[in-house]
């Protein structure tokens, strides 16, 4: 049977998991759509020397596993003596700054991808009537290609920022006591599953369906210029 | 019209435009004056919405000179071998006075009918948002919408989203307006009400070059009808001589074939 006791004893120790958690998906998911929305630009940009170098750094970091790179920027860079004694090893030592960059990174390159193909889905008709009317590029950009984009990309979005989340378990390999490292120590003390990795799935659960539920409030909010048919399409 | 030559509103010469190695402008001329309401009509691929296009630079033309109010719009080639702006900012300048209406109406969806209306005064001509707003509101009333200016465009039937489309184009005070095409993506029942709106704009005496299908509109309304052909201007001049009197025999076939 669920030993109770034990999932009470460690409710605290899955709470500040729960709070590790959440600020990795917060600051990744934060610095990712900073860098995305400029690097969606320049990726579908006509201009190879703006787009290529885009579609490489997402190309790379969408065909190789987090895992990996997790493992390569906080175990691989540590082998190189020169990276250690750089004046990059303050930061590059911390495993709070490699989860960082490493999750930025990773979810930057999807999110760039997605929004680029937003951007690309803009009616053209919407883009000539904005430049029949002398807007600039940039009033283009901020006015009408950006927003109307970043609510089309929305949904995708929602279900990019949930796998993140669901990637932080990732952080735990390199010591951050999240979710799913706190699950591991609760299973080792006491060997059993329900109440250490049952419980990390509970709260993951409840995590997906409150982030979803966001979603669906914000794209209620976002979309609401679509017809409710089309919006029920999405 | 008394104004000496250079004061026509707009003057294209001999726009040429060639889509690889097919010409489907062979030097196209027109001059609008103030108040002209110019009709073109022809057969698809006559190359008349490829002419209006040109005109604000939407297609680039692969040859020829555009004036608007005797100021000429500099060109220069570009590496496809079409001519574009030499100097963005006067392309803009030139373009917010001449407003497009286009057959899909092309309105902004992520914004409200009012939003659409305010977005170019606001961004181009520098309107604070108050006086977009008020300007916005008497052009919406002008063309029978103002009891929908918060809804979004996908809630619009679609003469009402070319009344919106008509209404942005007003908000900018044109000094010359084009239509491209505007009533053939309507359903029958509604292309009335766009028409009527452009009636009552030709009226009040506005610049019109207008691209079109509606020939009871180019009879009734428009003091000049081009007629191209094959990518040439094949007949011109009032629709009475035009209509009545067609002196080529292309014209004649199309106006058969038009009439119902």
């Amino acid at each position: 049977m669920i030993d109770f006791s034990v999932i009470v004893e460690n409710i605290p120790a899955f709470w500040k998991g729960l709070q590790v958690t959440l600020l990795l998906l917060v600051i990744a998911c934060a610095s990712g759509f900073v860098l995305s929305v400029p690097l969606a630009v320049a990726r579908v940009s006509p201009n190879p020397w703006l787009a290529r170098p885009v579609f490489l750094f997402t190309y790379v970091l969408r065909g190789t596993p987090l895992l990996v790179q997790m493992f390569m920027v906080y175990h691989g860079l540590a082998q190189f003596e020169a990276v250690r004694e750089s004046i990059f090893w303050v930061a590059l030592k911390s495993p709070w700054f490699c989860a960082w960059l490493v999750f930025t990174l990773n979810t930057t390159a999807y999110t760039t991808e997605i929004f680029a193909g937003a951007l690309r889905a803009t009616p053209s008709g919407e883009l000539e009537a904005a430049r029949s009317l002398g807007l600039t590029d940039g009033a283009m950009y901020r006015r009408i290609l950006l927003p109307s984009a970043l609510r089309r990309a929305l949904p995708q979005y929602g279900n990019e920022v949930v796998m993140m989340m669901h990637a932080t378990a990732i952080a735990s390999t390199v010591t951050l006591v999240e979710i799913t490292r706190v699950a591991r120590d609760v299973y080792y003390n006491h060997l059993s599953a329900v109440e250490s990795f049952g419980v990390a799935a509970v709260i993951y659960f409840v995590l997906t369906f409150s982030l979803v539920g966001l979603f669906k409030l914000a794209e209620k909010r976002f979309l609401r210029h679509l017809r409710p048919d089309t919006a029920g399409a999405l | 019209m008394t104004e000496a030559p250079s004061a026509a509103i707009l003057s294209a010469r001999d726009i040429v435009k060639r889509f690889g190695s097919v010409e489907v402008l062979k030097g196209i001329s027109l001059e609008a004056k103030a108040g002209d309401v110019i009709s073109m009509i022809g057969a698809s691929g006559s190359g008349k919405s490829t002419f209006l296009r040109c005109l604000n630079l939407l297609e680039k033309p692969s040859g020829g000179q555009i004036l608007l109010a005797g100021e000429e719009l500099m060109l220069a080639p570009n590496r496809d071998g079409d001519l574009d702006a030499a100097d963005p900012a006067q392309l803009r300048r030139l373009r917010s006075r001449v407003a497009m209406v286009f057959q899909q109406f092309n309105l902004w969806a992520h914004m409200t009918a009012l939003e659409n209306v305010i977005e170019a005064p606001m961004q181009v001509l520098g309107l604070s948002r108050a006086d977009a707003v008020a300007r916005a509101e008497s052009y919406l009333e002008r063309v029978g919408v103002a009891h929908r200016k918060d809804a979004y465009p996908a809630f619009l039937s679609g003469g009402e989203q070319q009344r919106v489309a008509i209404a942005r184009a007003l908000a900018m005070e044109p000094s010359l307006m084009l239509f491209d095409e505007p009533t053939s993506a309507l359903d029958p029942e509604l292309v009335g009400e766009v028409l009527r709106v452009m009636r009552s704009l030709a009226d009040e005496g506005r610049t019109m070059i207008v691209v079109t299908h509606e020939m009871s509109f180019a009879r009734d309304v428009s003091n000049r009808v081009v007629f191209l052909h094959a990518g040439r201007i094949e007949e011109e001049g009032r629709p009475a001589e035009v209509f009545v009197q067609p002196k080529s025999e292309r014209l004649a076939g199309f106006l058969a074939n038009t009439r119902r």
